[in-house]
């Protein structure tokens, strides 16, 4: 079994930034919990979400979509060569939705009742299929997780349990992350009337479905290059090359069924009049585009570091959407300009600090990077092949 | 009986009668200040809102399908079939989605409070039940807000429209707006000028979502299925090609 060891650094500047943020973010957790969310949010009547909603929740599960994504690759197409990057996807995603869970104790007026959905129907509401989806779903990634724990504390049975239920139990997680990623985008069908044109369209579910599914693939590009860095192991060239094709299919394939639904809704002479969204919109289309142009040419995906930064540009022009679409687009209707407090930022970073640190955590003590059964497939792969040969010879 | 209210813009003149007994009736605090605010909030869920020298009500429109019912995942905001759309704070968890999807920002938010709440008019449910008119309605002066039926207030609307055109913008805001609702208004000018949301579209919003909701079953029964037919398929290449490869190993020792 390889248990990577962490670099120890007794100080440095990340470690002073880390724990600033972790000091921080306390402080504002207390005066949330004491003194309510107007205390240290810049929320209003007129403007009920905020990041908190924009970034926390609807980045965090886009982000968590390389789970679901690599898992269909893996378990149901049975493309076996992505294995390696199965474990770290998947622990992404169990913990970035731990973090949407805790992002939503922040946000939800009443926290305690985060419950309620689960016994008060009302199956008429997204927001209704939006909680069952995280609670089952959040039940699936903790299955699919926990042979890592059991792998690493030698539980023999259950191992063998999750065998068994393996194979339903990724089908199920693929269906609920499918509907839960497009769910976000239904949210705001409801709001015809207060989300820009520039981003209003029937389709939004079927557009959040599809950049989830390209913003899973970056994020394991992004994190297979940092924890490469981080616990010096090499990176397999020719497998994140091949996940770089992916992507720009993918990612093409999002740009060119945004720019249809433009033109069909005749939105472009939108921007030819001075409005504050054009220039997000823009931003947000640029960040697009980019990573297509760079990931169609083989130079780019077979250089590391080149297929890293455009899996950040990827990254950033999904979270540029999600933005636009619960914050940016929804200003104008609102009547108010809403600038998120330096509080709220706080906890932002806060919550990713804490999803950073339970990473390290987790690769540092459990079999993330290759599990005892590869290794065990290996030993015997080779084992027998080296009786075959010497029968052989 | 489906009860509803018709305020006319033409006859009120500003007394905040209606803002005074509101709080009154909801135990919320009110003075000169808050009388200035002119906006809702979670202590102020009537406001009187001047325009030049007209005068707009605002409140929950208690919409004939309201886009806070079909959003709250707990079923908190409900349509009764006597009219008022009513909030149950025992159910609410505080997701404030139905402050995002209302179109007249009905719904404020107790946000400086431990526990929070949200707050809107509930068309004094209990006094309807009980056979009386809204506090509002009772309180005001001049009929610039009457209860009633639906129909009934439709037919006040177009008599007085129709009998001082030069008084009335011939429109009774919230006739189809969002679909209808149950407060409509009429005055002197379009809704729109003494700002009530101009381009609502006639549709009530929650077919909006529907139309995305309606679609998860099939989305459940065709992706199971296509999910478990690829997964068989391709789980069964390969034991195919593992037991091929086995075969040939065997012949060749
Ligand atoms: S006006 Fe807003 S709060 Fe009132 S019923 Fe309609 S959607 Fe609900
Ligand atoms: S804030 Fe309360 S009433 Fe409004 S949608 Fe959420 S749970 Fe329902």
């Amino acid at each position: 079994m390889t248990v990577v060891t962490m670099p120890r650094k007794r100080f440095s500047l990340w470690n002073v930034v880390f724990y600033s943020i972790l000091v921080t973010g306390l402080w504002v957790t207390f005066q949330r919990f004491y003194a309510g969310i107007g205390a240290v949010t810049n929320l209003s009547d007129a403007f009920p979400w905020g990041i908190w909603i924009g970034f926390d929740v609807m980045c965090g599960v886009g982000l968590a979509a390389g789970g679901f994504t690599l898992v269909a690759a893996v378990h149901i197409f049975n493309i076996e060569k992505y294995k390696p990057i199965l474990r770290p996807a998947v622990l992404t995603a169990f913990l970035g939705y731990l973090l949407v869970i805790i992002g939503l104790m922040y946000d939800l007026g009443r926290p305690d009742r985060i419950w309620h959905p689960l016994i008060m129907w009302n199956p008429k509401s997204v927001m209704f299929e939006v909680g069952w989806c995280v609670t089952l779903y959040t039940t699936v990634l903790f299955l699919e997780f926990s042979p890592m724990v059991c792998e690493r504390l030698r539980w023999r049975t259950p191992l063998r349990w999750f065998r068994i239920i393996s194979i339903p139990l990724m089908i199920l997680g693929v269906l609920l992350s499918t509907l839960h990623q497009s769910s976000l985008g239904s949210l705001f069908l409801l709001v015809p009337h207060k989300l820009d044109a520039l981003w209003y369209t029937p389709y939004l579910p079927l557009f959040f479905f599809v950049s989830a599914i390209g913003v899973g693939l970056a994020m394991t590009i992004f994190e297979s290059w940092h924890s490469s860095k981080a616990f010096n192991h090499r990176l397999d060239g020719s497998l994140l090359e091949s996940l770089g094709s992916v992507l720009a299919v993918v990612q093409s394939t999002y740009l060119a069924m945004r720019l249809m639904d433009l033109t069909h809704r005749h939105a472009w002479g939108l921007l030819a009049q001075p409005r504050p969204e054009n220039a997000f919109f823009l931003l947000e289309m640029a960040l697009i585009a980019a990573p297509v142009v760079l990931l169609y040419q083989s130079r780019v995906r077979n250089n590391a570091r080149a297929l890293y930064w455009s899996a950040v540009l990827v990254i950033m022009g999904f979270m540029t959407n999600r933005l636009n679409v619960g914050v940016t687009g929804i200003e104008t209707a609102s009547g108010v300009t809403y600038i998120p407090k330096w509080t709220e930022v706080a906890v932002t970073l806060f919550i990713v600090a804490i999803g950073v640190g339970l990473f390290r955590l987790a690769v540092t003590y459990l079999p993330v990077f290759g599990s005892h059964e590869a290794v065990a497939t290996e030993t015997e792969k080779v084992y027998s092949q080296g009786k075959v040969e010497s029968r052989a010879a | 009986m489906a009860n509803a209210i018709l305020f006319d813009s033409t006859k009120c003149v500003g007394c905040r009668s209606c803002e005074s007994a509101c709080a009154e009736k909801w135990g919320n605090p009110y003075n000169e200040k808050i009388a200035a605010e002119e906006k809702l909030s979670s202590h102020k869920l009537t406001a009187v809102v001047t325009k030049g020298d007209k005068y707009i009500r605002r409140m929950c429109m208690h919409c004939m399908e309201p886009a806070c019912a079909s959003a709250c995942p707990v079923g908190a905001l409900v349509k009764t079939a006597a009219g008022p759309v009513v909030y149950d704070a025992d159910k609410c968890m505080g997701c404030r989605y139905c402050m995002t999807a209302c179109a007249f920002a009905a719904p404020t938010y107790e946000w400086e409070a431990r526990l929070p709440k949200v707050r809107k008019c509930n068309m004094c449910a209990e006094r309807l039940a009980a056979g009386k008119p809204t506090a509002c309605s009772e309180a005001c002066p001049n009929e610039a807000t009457v209860t009633g039926e639906r129909d009934a207030l439709i037919a006040i609307a177009k008599a007085r429209m129709a009998e001082a055109p030069q008084s009335y913008a011939q429109a009774i805001y919230g006739l189809n707006e969002v679909g209808g609702t149950s407060v409509m208004m009429i005055g002197p000018v379009p809704m729109a000028e003494l700002g009530m949301p101009g381009k609502l579209p006639t549709e009530a919003l929650p077919a909006f979502t529907w139309r995305a909701l309606e679609m998860i079953p099939s989305i459940v029964t065709t992706g199971g299925v296509l999910l478990s037919g690829i997964s068989w398929i391709t789980h069964r290449r390969t034991e195919v090609a593992r037991a091929e490869r086995n075969e040939r190993k065997g012949a060749r020792q």
